[in-house]
């Protein structure tokens, strides 16, 4: 079957760490949606099964010492792979006190400020200025990070988008704009609302570097971005790039996606991103199906765990309630 | 003591907070190159370069999130916006960022910004230009909102406005900017959350804020000529609001007339009746009053828009309707 991809350049514990942490999210996701299932977590609870790809290649291209990660409302999987515990993930998705918000944000509002991810926003495309203004103060200290400012394909029509782009690119701003297009914006084919097919051709209005790349396989992810954010760095721009995705489940857990076919999804399941690496690795003897069954027991324990932590966690104090509305 | 403008008050603050404070700068529209829209910035750029006085596009609602972002990263920005009527474009970052972002991450993560600029009508400016729209801001916790009407609160405010760590909006006004008045030259701070009696009287409390303080004050003037003494209560903040000094005005006086220019329909003065009502019912010898711009959009006509607006004829009148006098 096909040509053996050359994984050579690559790390193998780094290889590892890469099929790990996506396997993560997708056993911590089926959890999540378990325990949404028994009404363990309630309100809005957005899925990244399908799309572990991006955020694990993308965050792995950082030093989070020194760059920031922002994303939308689906973002449990950008907190993990910035390194979050699971067990304050699932915490803060039961509402407990040891959620990594103190039950505060909940699914939506996930904040991880020692890994510099800086949230979790439930406004589509409400963050975009924000994560500029956090490559703002980055360039306004003279700093070498970057951002990674992650959205979907409902958010870049946005204003908030356009307004965004053009300041940073007056300002020169270090911050990498993420459009993870998973083909939907909820229910809405993204070709539906969009003047352009291609989202990238919208970095040429604001000058800046743009490019589309395949968001199903993590060491394309994690190749492009590393290129591109080394190109931030040090040509002291913005740039934009599109990485075509899909989610496997519904926009939210109320959704049955009955908006596209069977085969579709199927056709995409196909080109699973846990699937493409395991399978490279296996090929390049990196990895044998016994180790992979391996690290699905420990991401499953791992899951299973985060569930037994939040549910022996307490409930946030009522007296907790006007705390943190100012400082 | 010297006597400066309010505009020179402002400037004097960013001024001061910005030598002290090297992650304190100012971005908004005209705010550098221009001096500002009204020259509050005047000589800004100059003295601090364009690393820290920043022209922005006119894309209110994108700086406005900007600010949000760089303050959540560690900086002190101050956002002009040129008038609140514009402001509105850039509510979404101010209600559902900058207010929640400390709530909703478990205390991590605060947001130490101003926004301030203009607020309320001029003159000959229409519907659109001449809003006062405090309401939709002091409505919202996680932020705090101020209304110096004085060159010295002003400044005072907003240099505790710099300094504090939560996001605090300085409502200011087009008409105010060349009011002039006392200011210190030695430094300074006026704490937010403290109410000031700019008049002591002892038949009325008259409680405003902001623009209508000075048609407060002359309307005190002509009352005391007719023997009626009345105190005037400068709320100065709204956000927290200094109960304790509305309380024991009217527990005094036991009347109670609000001034409040904008709309009547929930607004600060409303709720300033609610809490009078409520606390110091036993106090009151009439019920409370409010003087408040007409319900209706700002017309452009000279005659219209003045009666679209409070009046010292119209404090007068409630003062005596409290007073039960005529």
């Amino acid at each position: 079957m096909g040509t053996t991809k050359d994984l050579s350049k690559y790390d193998k514990v780094f290889l590892i760490k890469l099929l790990t942490d996506m396997v993560l999210i997708r056993r911590f996701e089926e959890k999540s949606a378990q325990m949404y299932g028994l009404q363990k977590i309630g309100g809005f609870c957005h899925l990244y099964i399908g799309q572990e790809a991006v955020a694990v290649g993308s965050i792995a291209a950082l030093d989070l010492s020194t760059d920031y990660v922002l994303t939308g409302y689906r973002d449990h999987a950008h907190a993990l792979a910035c390194g979050l515990s699971p067990d304050s993930v699932m915490a803060e998705l039961f509402g407990k006190e040891t959620g990594c918000s103190r039950g505060k944000g909940g699914s939506m509002h996930l904040f991880d400020v020692e890994h510099n991810m800086l949230g979790g926003n439930g406004i589509v495309g409400g963050h975009i200025p924000v994560a500029t203004g956090v490559a703002f103060k980055i360039a306004y200290n003279k700093e070498n990070g970057v951002v990674l400012c992650f959205f979907g394909d409902g958010a870049i029509h946005q204003g908030a988008f356009h307004e965004s782009l053009n300041m940073a690119k007056i300002w020169n701003l270090p911050i990498l704009y993420i459009c993870e297009n998973n083909q939907y914006g909820m229910g809405t084919m993204f070709k539906r609302v969009s003047s352009v097919d291609d989202f990238s051709v919208m970095a040429s209005s604001y000058s800046m570097p743009g490019k589309q790349i395949d968001g199903m396989d993590v060491l394309t992810v994690y190749d492009e971005v590393s290129a591109m954010t080394e190109h931030i760095r040090n040509h002291k721009t913005p740039a934009f790039m599109e990485i075509k995705t899909y989610r496997y489940k519904g926009h939210s857990m109320s959704d049955p996606a009955k908006y596209r076919t069977k085969d579709e999804l199927e056709a995409y399941k196909k080109l699973d991103p846990i699937v493409i690496l395991k399978n490279d690795m296996i090929d390049n003897n990196l990895l044998t199906e016994d180790e992979f069954k391996e690290i699905d027991k420990d991401c499953k324990a791992k899951s299973a765990e985060s569930v037994k932590f939040a549910e022996n966690s307490n409930e946030p104090p009522l007296s907790s309630l006007y705390e943190d509305v100012l400082v | 003591m010297p006597v400066i403008q309010y505009r020179e008050a402002l400037r004097q603050a960013m001024d001061e907070e910005m030598a002290r404070d090297e992650t304190v700068f100012l971005m908004g529209e005209e705010v550098a190159q221009y001096n500002g829209a009204y020259k509050v910035s005047k000589g800004l750029l100059d003295k601090f370069g364009d690393r820290r006085v920043i022209d922005t596009p006119i894309t209110e609602l994108g700086f406005t999130g900007i600010g949000t972002g760089a303050a959540m990263a560690g900086l002190r920005p101050i956002v002009e916006w040129m008038t609140l009527n514009f402001a509105i474009l850039a509510l979404d970052q101010v209600i559902n960022n900058a207010a929640k972002m400390l709530y909703m991450s478990g205390g991590k993560l605060n947001i130490p910004i101003v926004f301030r600029g203009p607020n309320g009508p001029a003159e000959y400016l229409a519907s659109q230009h001449s809003q006062a729209l405090q309401t939709m801001l002091v409505h919202v916790p996680g932020i705090k909102v101020v209304a110096p009407a004085t060159p010295y609160d002003a400044k005072g405010l907003l240099k505790s406005a710099i300094r504090d760590n939560n996001p605090v909006v300085v409502l200011e006004a087009e008409m105010m900017y060349a009011w002039t008045g006392e200011v210190p030259s030695e430094e300074f701070l006026v704490p937010i959350g403290e109410a000031d009696i700019k008049r002591e009287g002892t038949d009325v409390s008259i409680i405003t804020y902001s623009k209508p303080l000075k048609m407060a004050m002359e309307a005190a003037e002509q009352l005391a000529q007719q023997n009626i003494s009345a105190e005037i209560v400068d709320l100065r903040s709204l956000r927290p609001l200094d109960e304790k000094t509305i309380f024991e005005s009217v527990r005094k006086t036991n009347r109670a007339v609000i001034v409040d220019e904008s709309w009547p329909m929930v607004s600060v003065a409303s709720h300033v009746g609610y809490l009078i009502s409520s606390q110091c019912f036993d106090y009151l010898d009439a019920p409370v009053e409010l003087v408040t711009s007409e319900d209706v959009p700002m017309p452009y006509n000279h005659s219209l828009e003045l009666a679209a607006q409070p009046s010292v004829d119209k404090i007068i009148k409630a003062v005596k309707k409290v007073l039960y006098i005529d």
